[in-house]
């Protein structure tokens, strides 16, 4: 296996807010990475930090073994990173269609990628000419992930898709981004426990802008004082 | 749902006070056409000015305080360029008026492009994390057209003299002369309406730039070179405005007060129909041409001779009393 993404020691600001103090991640080619930790940990700012919209003062990220800590965000993009963030950020005034449509990179992205997103999500497929606004919180985030999926990319970056969610929809995400990985890498932020050790086959935790300890997702839960002691919960 | 039949209502309502006063004013049919036609074509006018400042401030969140400059400069450069002497002299080269007009609109349009492209990447660009400093900047750029306008052409207002095609023809209804050049830009700005409308819905850029109304920041993150979309947009609304006032230039004619007038009455059109919103820009655009030309008409031979110029804030003030946000706009 080779390391897809090595984020070492970044430090990010917001304001004068000194968030991440210090945050390293690495994601291996294939399968999925879960960043756990409590709220106001660091993990959206190092997702964000990773996409360019924070800049990181110190510390070096690099992608595919290209540093690409001060690229402008959509340059990131471009390398082959698809951004699900918190909270969806759907278009709520485009249609299913423009959304997804909005996402090529390559003009006929969408066609080719149509199918694949549809087996997946098949209620996109009938919700397609909807503004993005008129769907539920559910369908939003099958959106959100279905957009990164629309061009090639080679890793994900998705927060909390579980957030808001009914447990039926929960388990119809679960099963989606187990399918996607086979085809792609994802680092994925979760702050349900149950959601991250389905998905993850490795973990790294964020407490209070460090990354501690990470490792593979098996051993992590085997080991109850650990849960206990990072995540609070058992 | 009921904001959009609310806002129908009150458009339909609108149109109707101000056609109904239109009537009421007129002592032939002739004369109320002639009212309707002259609302329309400042409505067009409007629209050229205001379509830009609408989408530029969605997308950018800069409200441009030069883009009537623009307008002022292009309807300056189309008078230059279609009039002997001046700065551009096409009289030897082009001695056919009509061809010197379209060669006059198109070197407007392209100046403005330029000056718009030079706005947005020079001195735009470095403060758009400083919305006071655009405030400051656009409203400074203003005043340095204006000067550099007065230092070009002098202060004194030109009016058109060169008489071509369209300009000189009439056409009559009611036993009345309609000038055709006024039916022309009305037709040329609801072209225009229409064409920008199906680039906004159909092509990609028209996507880029509803979703970028939205969030920016989330456009960035789907791979879209954000500031490349802003240049452009910010380019394309400079252009319009130049291009507005060159085709405005051989009935208005080019002086300095056009710049403020239309950008005055470009922000009461915006903010009536919704800051942001294309449809809005372009009922709203219609609704003060209207008012102004209904004002006109309503303050020949009183003492009142201010009631244009008021009326569209009168308008404006109206219309945010019931609805905040205006017509189209959305309440965030």
């Amino acid at each position: 296996m080779t390391t897809l993404l090595d984020v070492r020691e970044i430090h990010t600001f917001i304001g004068q807010f000194h968030i991440l103090e210090g945050v390293s991640v690495s994601v291996q080619t294939g399968g999925i990475t879960v960043l756990l930790g409590r709220n106001g940990a660091g993990k959206t700012t190092t997702l964000r930090s990773i996409m360019g919209l924070l800049a990181p003062t110190r510390g070096s990220i690099t992608f595919d073994g290209a540093p690409i800590h001060g690229k402008r965000p959509h340059a990131i993009a471009q390398m082959g990173i698809g951004y699900v963030p918190e909270h969806r950020a759907i278009f709520k005034g485009l249609s299913v269609r423009e959304n997804l449509q909005l996402a090529e990179r390559q003009r006929g992205d969408y066609a080719r990628k149509s199918a694949f997103i549809f087996e997946l999500f098949p209620d996109l497929a009938r919700l397609i000419e909807l503004p993005g606004g008129n769907l539920s919180g559910g369908q939003q985030q099958m959106l959100a992930v279905a957009r990164a999926l629309v061009p090639d990319n080679r890793l994900l970056l998705i927060d909390e898709p579980s957030e808001g969610l009914a447990p039926v929809i929960i388990e119809q995400l679960i099963a989606a981004i187990q399918r996607l990985s086979d085809q792609v890498s994802v680092l994925l932020v979760e702050q349900n426990f149950r959601v991250a050790s389905k998905l993850a086959q490795r973990y790294v935790i964020i407490e209070e802008g460090h990354s501690p300890i990470s490792g593979a997702m098996p051993d992590l839960m085997r080991d109850q004082a650990l849960v206990q002691r990072y995540l609070g919960v058992a | 749902m009921r904001a959009q039949r609310f806002s129908l209502l009150a458009i339909v309502g609108i149109l109707l006070f101000l056609v109904g006063v239109a009537f009421v004013n007129s002592n032939s049919p002739g004369d109320f056409g002639i009212t309707l036609l002259s609302g329309l074509f400042q409505g067009m006018l409007l629209f050229l000015v205001a379509s830009g400042l609408s989408i530029v401030f969605g997308l950018m969140d800069v409200l441009n305080l030069a883009q009537g400059s623009y307008f002022m400069v292009g309807a300056y450069i189309a008078y230059d360029a279609q009039h002997p002497g001046g700065v551009i002299d096409l009289m030897g080269a082009l001695p056919d008026p009509n061809v010197r007009f379209i060669a006059a609109v198109a070197i407007a349009v392209a100046s403005g492009a330029l000056l718009g492209y030079m706005l947005e990447r020079g001195l735009l660009r470095p403060l758009y994390s400083r919305p006071i400093f655009q405030l400051v900047l656009t409203f400074g750029v203003s005043l340095i057209a204006l000067e550099a306008v007065k230092f070009i052409w002098t202060t004194t207002p030109y009016s058109w003299t060169e008489l071509f095609g369209v300009r000189e023809t009439f056409f009559e209804l009611f036993g009345q002369r309609f000038s055709t050049y006024r039916l022309f830009v009305v037709a040329i700005g609801g072209v225009l309406i229409v064409a920008i409308g199906v680039l906004l819905q159909r092509t990609r850029i028209g996507i880029i730039i509803r979703a970028g109304v939205e969030d920016r920041e989330m456009v960035q993150a789907l791979g879209i070179n954000v500031r490349a979309v802003f240049t452009l947009v910010f380019t394309f609304g400079c252009a319009i405005a130049a291009f507005g006032g060159a085709i405005a230039a051989p009935f208005l004619g080019a002086s300095t007060t056009l710049g403020s007038v239309f950008l005055l009455q470009a922000i009461s059109v915006v903010v009536l129909g919704g800051m942001g919103s294309y449809a809005g820009t372009a009922v709203g655009s219609v609704l003060v041409g209207l008012s102004i030309a209904v004002a006109q008409d309503t303050a020949i031979g009183t003492s009142f001779a201010a009631l244009p110029s008021i009326t569209p804030m009168l308008l404006l003030v109206l219309v945010l009393l019931v609805r905040p946000s205006g017509l189209f706009g959305n309440t965030r």
